[in-house]
Parts: C-alpha cells; sequence; structure tokens
C-alpha cells in the first residue's frame, strides 16, 4: 500500500506562489492535495486564487479568514489587542473584502471546516486551527503533547494536520500518532528566507513518512504587484526578507525570539 | 436577586494558575485588586509539593497553558523548582513585577527555558513610562529595579511582556504607548511587547479611583449571542494555598473557591461579581493573548 497526499495553508491571495507550489507537487506522484483554508488576505486580487484551486482539484476546507469574507464579518477573527497589529490586520481585510468577488465568496461561506478519511490504517483529520476551533492557534511552543494526545483521542484521529499560525511543524505523539502544523504558502516563516513550502504526506506499507518541502517562487514579481496595488510596504517588506512585520502579538516568546521583530 | 446572573460551565480545562506567592509581595501597589502586601498573608506561599498534584491532575485533563501569579512569585523560594516541574509538560508564564530578578536567576531561567520545548513567558507590570508616573502608584524604587529586571531577561533570551493597566484617557492611547516604547527601548530592552489591561475597580483600586456603578453586572440578556470563550471561567481554574477558585481575579470572594481539587471545581459559576463584568466587556483579560479567539 503506498498512498501520498500534499498538504498547505494560508494562501494569503499569493496566486505566484500557489502555482509554484502546484507545479512541484504535479512532479511527485501525489494523490490529492489538500488546501487548510485561509485564502485571501496580505496579498494583492484575491480573485485569482479561486480558478487555480478549481481547476486543480485541490481539496479545501475553511479558514478563519475565509469563514469572515464569506459570511460578510467585520473582521478577519484573529483576535488582535495590540492597535498596529489590528490597523494592518484591518487594512488587509478590507482590501481582500473589497476585491473579492461575491462568487468566490458564496463559495468559501459553503467551504467545509474539516475533513475526515483514511489514508492506509491512518484516520487523518484536517482542520485549520484546531479541531476545535477553526481560530485556535496550535504553535509548537505553546502546544503540549498531552493536550494534542487528548484531541487524537476525543475526535477519533490517528493524524491531525492543522495550519493558521504560519509556521509549520511536527510532533510525534504517543502510539505512533502525529500532530502536523502544514505551514503555509503566501507568506515566508519569519526566519529570513523568501520560501514557502507545503507537507508531504505518505504511507507505505504502514510507515508514516511526512516532509516539510520548500518551494522557490517569483517573490519579486510578487512584491511589485503588492506595490501597484498600493498595499503597506510593511507586508512588501515580509515578502522580501523573509522576516514578519505586523500582526506579532499572537506570537508565543520562543517563536517571536527568531523574528527580527 | 441571585437567581438572575447567569452561570457560566467549564468547556474545557485551556489553563491552569497556581496562586505560588499567595498575597504576598515585596511592593504594595495603589490600585491591586487582591490587596497583596508584604504582610498580607491570607493566601500562603505554595510549595513544589503542593503544586504538583494540582499540575498533575490539569495534565490528565488537558491543560494547555500554565500562569504563576501572586503576590510576587519570586518572593517564593521554590519558583525555578516549580517552573522546571511544570515545563516538562507545557508553556508557562509567569507575573512578575521583575524586582526581584537578578543575574543569576536571570541565568537560572534561561537554562530552564533552553531545557524545555514550551515557551516560558514573563509578564512584567509597569504603570507608568517615567519613574516617577510609575512608582507615584507601585512604591519608590520600584521603575528602576523592574527595569533592571526587564533588561536582565532581555539579555537571557526573553522577551517579556510588559504589562499596562489602562488609567488614561482614550485619546492619550497613542503618546502613552509610544512612551512606554521609548522608554523600555532607552533602558536596554530593543523589542518590548505591550499589553494594555483593564483596571479592575475591586481591592485597592476601588478606593483608589472609584468602584462600579450599580448597574454594572453581566446579566441573562448579555449573554445571548456572546462568545462565552471570552470568560476564563470557561477555561480557567485557579490553585491558592486554600483550595481551587474559578478565576485569578476572584480569589478574596469566598463563593469563588469551588473546592479542593480540581475535579471539584468542574463545575458553574454563577456571574454575580461586579469584576465579572470587567472581564465580559474586555474579554480574555488574563491570558497572554486570546489564543482562541471569537466563536467561528
Amino acid at each position: 500500500m503506498h498512498k501520498k497526499i500534499a498538504l498547505f495553508g494560508g494562501v494569503y491571495s499569493n496566486y505566484i506562489a500557489l502555482e509554484a507550489v502546484i507545479k512541484d507537487v504535479k512532479n511527485k506522484n501525489v494523490e490529492d492535495i489538500y488546501c487548510l483554508g485561509d485564502l485571501g488576505a496580505f496579498g494583492p486580487h484575491p480573485n485569482k486564487i479561486f480558478p487555480i484551486l478549481l481547476k486543480n482539484k485541490i481539496k479545501t476546507i475553511q479558514g478563519n479568514y475565509d469563514n469572515s469574507i464569506g459570511n460578510n464579518l467585520d473582521d478577519c477573527q484573529c483576535g488582535y489587542t495590540d492597535p498596529r497589529d489590528n490597523y494592518f490586520a484591518k487594512l488587509s481585510y478590507d482590501y481582500t473584502y473589497k476585491n473579492t468577488s461575491e462568487k468566490f465568496k458564496a463559495w468559501m461561506k459553503e467551504l467545509p471546516s474539516f475533513l475526515k478519511f483514511e489514508l492506509g490504517n491512518y484516520k487523518v483529520l484536517l482542520c485549520h486551527g484546531s479541531p476545535r476551533k477553526t481560530n485556535e492557534f496550535l504553535w509548537e511552543t505553546t502546544t503540549p503533547t498531552h493536550f494534542l494526545e487528548k484531541l487524537c483521542n476525543d475526535y477519533d484521529a490517528d493524524i491531525i494536520c492543522a495550519t493558521h499560525t504560519g509556521i509549520h511543524w511536527h510532533r510525534e505523539l504517543n502510539n505512533d500518532k502525529h500532530f502536523i502544523n502544514v505551514g503555509v504558502i503566501g507568506r515566508p516563516e519569519n526566519d529570513g528566507n523568501t520560501f514557502v513550502g507545503y507537507t508531504e504526506l505518505e504511507i507505505n506499507d504502514d510507515k508514516i513518512n511526512i516532509q516539510y518541502i520548500p518551494v522557490e517562487y517569483d517573490y519579486k514579481k510578487f512584491a511589485e504587484e503588492m506595490r501597484k496595488e498600493k498595499l503597506p510596504e510593511e507586508f512588501v517588506e515580509t515578502i522580501i526578507t523573509g522576516w514578519w512585520t505586523t500582526c506579532l502579538e499572537v506570537l508565543p516568546g520562543k517563536e517571536r525570539i527568531k523574528g527580527k521583530y | 436577586m441571585e437567581n438572575k446572573f447567569p452561570k457560566v460551565k467549564l468547556d474545557s480545562l485551556d489553563n491552569l494558575w497556581l496562586q505560588v506567592s499567595g498575597t504576598i509581595c515585596n511592593i504594595e501597589c495603589k490600585h491591586c485588586f487582591n490587596n497583596s502586601s508584604p504582610v498580607n498573608h491570607s493566601f500562603e506561599l505554595m510549595t513544589l509539593q503542593q503544586c504538583k498534584p494540582y499540575i498533575d491532575e490539569a495534565v490528565k485533563v488537558g491543560v494547555k497553558e500554565f500562569y504563576f501569579t501572586g503576590g510576587e512569585p519570586f518572593a517564593n523560594k521554590e519558583l525555578l523548582q516549580i517552573l522546571e516541574y511544570t515545563l516538562q509538560f507545557g508553556p508557562a508564564t509567569i507575573l512578575t513585577n521583575g524586582m526581584l530578578i537578578k543575574e543569576n536567576t536571570a541565568q537560572m531561567l534561561h537554562e530552564i527555558s533552553t531545557n524545555s520545548i514550551y515557551t516560558l513567558e514573563f509578564r512584567i507590570s509597569l504603570d507608568g513610562y517615567t519613574e516617577e508616573m510609575n512608582d507615584n502608584i507601585r512604591g519608590k524604587g520600584v521603575f528602576k529595579k523592574a527595569m533592571n529586571g526587564i533588561k536582565l531577561l532581555y539579555e537571557h533570551g526573553f522577551l517579556p511582556i510588559i504589562t499596562v493597566t489602562k488609567t488614561w484617557e482614550e485619546l492619550e492611547e497613542e503618546k502613552v504607548l509610544n512612551g512606554f516604547i521609548e522608554t523600555l527601548k532607552e533602558n536596554g530592552y530593543e523589542r518590548p511587547r505591550i499589553k494594555i489591561l483593564p483596571s479592575l475597580k475591586i481591592g485597592q483600586e476601588a478606593l483608589r479611583a472609584r468602584g462600579y456603578d450599580k448597574y454594572e453586572y453581566v446579566n441573562e440578556e448579555m449573554m445571548k449571542d456572546y462568545d462565552v470563550s471570552q470568560l476564563i471561567c470557561s477555561n480557567t481554574r485557579l490553585v491558592s494555598s486554600k483550595g481551587v477558585h474559578v478565576c485569578p481575579i476572584l480569589i478574596n470572594y469566598p463563593d469563588a473557591k469551588l473546592g479542593d481539587n480540581l475535579e471539584s471545581s468542574f463545575k458553574e459559576y454563577e456571574l454575580k461579581h461586579q469584576a465579572c463584568y470587567t472581564c465580559y466587556i474586555f474579554g480574555a483579560i488574563c491570558s497572554n493573548f486570546s489564543s482562541v479567539g471569537r466563536d467561528a
């Protein structure tokens, strides 16, 4: 038995990265591609994402951003309290909302908030933040192992995949259970690199292989388009330098100290 | 009268708070909501042996984060051992005034943090960005010692969260925030993180400013369409030398003590206090960040 799937989250309107990731995946004998949500925000021209997802039959679940845009809510539901974070979050949300077509919004609204299926002998659960809440942040340094084991137990899953935070990680739990944060493809991981990445999950005769695959894309072209749309220079800086500049309040100390700001 | 207050049940124990230094503090702030001071022994220090059973029980039910408070947690000589024990299981946050952190403490904290996969976070309270403003509320000499603690933590690889209780008018917010950022940078903390807290009008603060108005209660009607996860009583318990309480704010109210072990505290709580109103209005005021945001 051999099965391989690809997973990513956080497209953030980065259609150039999305196309680069799909191209990379297609060379790899992958059965299905999954997107764990947050299609808009941050980048320009949100409508460009929709046809690419449909054309490539990418199975998509709803992120908090998609839930907000689809249901005409006032904000992205990230829950910032810092005034500066809120300023940039609002700017980005208002731009994305204004530039998303009604058809795309209606589609987003109907996306499922989780998916469950079997891969070999593993029961896989895909969600955006956590199985219990779309906008729950599961960071590597603030998520206890026993907590993840409880989630596996409560939701009857062997492998839980999530995204939402923007930084990928994986932890092996007791009894060959796994939690995987699959990462995002819309912006780099706050480590000074410009590439983005996705996760490849492979089951081979009940052996599991989890790999994070970095993908280079034309970030300079993307930055140029952001500037043409008059998106804040702070966002462009992240794309060009690989360092996060806004919405930093949610980062735990150990993740934050690795960044520049 | 009693029947009209809404009740909140514990959805899951996400946060365990430990009142490790009781109400014992090295200083005596004018706005302290639980009246901590050098001589207030209403709640005593907790030993590692006292903390362990609660931590173990919380781990069994899937707790996500631990918080340590007081009083001043560093007044407890066993704090470092308690932290070391806790950080095997999950992330920990210490609410401190920073004054008792010396070079060797900072070094040990760095080691404890490095040995864990989890984040060790510090929240340090300041009440003004000048020595005069701060010490007027927190006491003479506090500002300099706190700044020294902040600097030491930063030098040892931490990014302490500076918590500031809101005592200014809305229009002044930007000026005040910039004031804090500049002062912290000048004092060697180049990447300050700041969290603004609402003031709780109980304890010393009720005497200093004003207490609550008569109407400032939570009622049933207000709970309609309200995301209850914003109220920490839906996901938090606090343990002290006296047992388990519903939240860190209400420890001085007898009805807020829910039991002697965690299991016995997993029951509904009636929002009958006026401090519940502040929690209702501002939401998630005790957590570092609302890691679970509003309902999607």
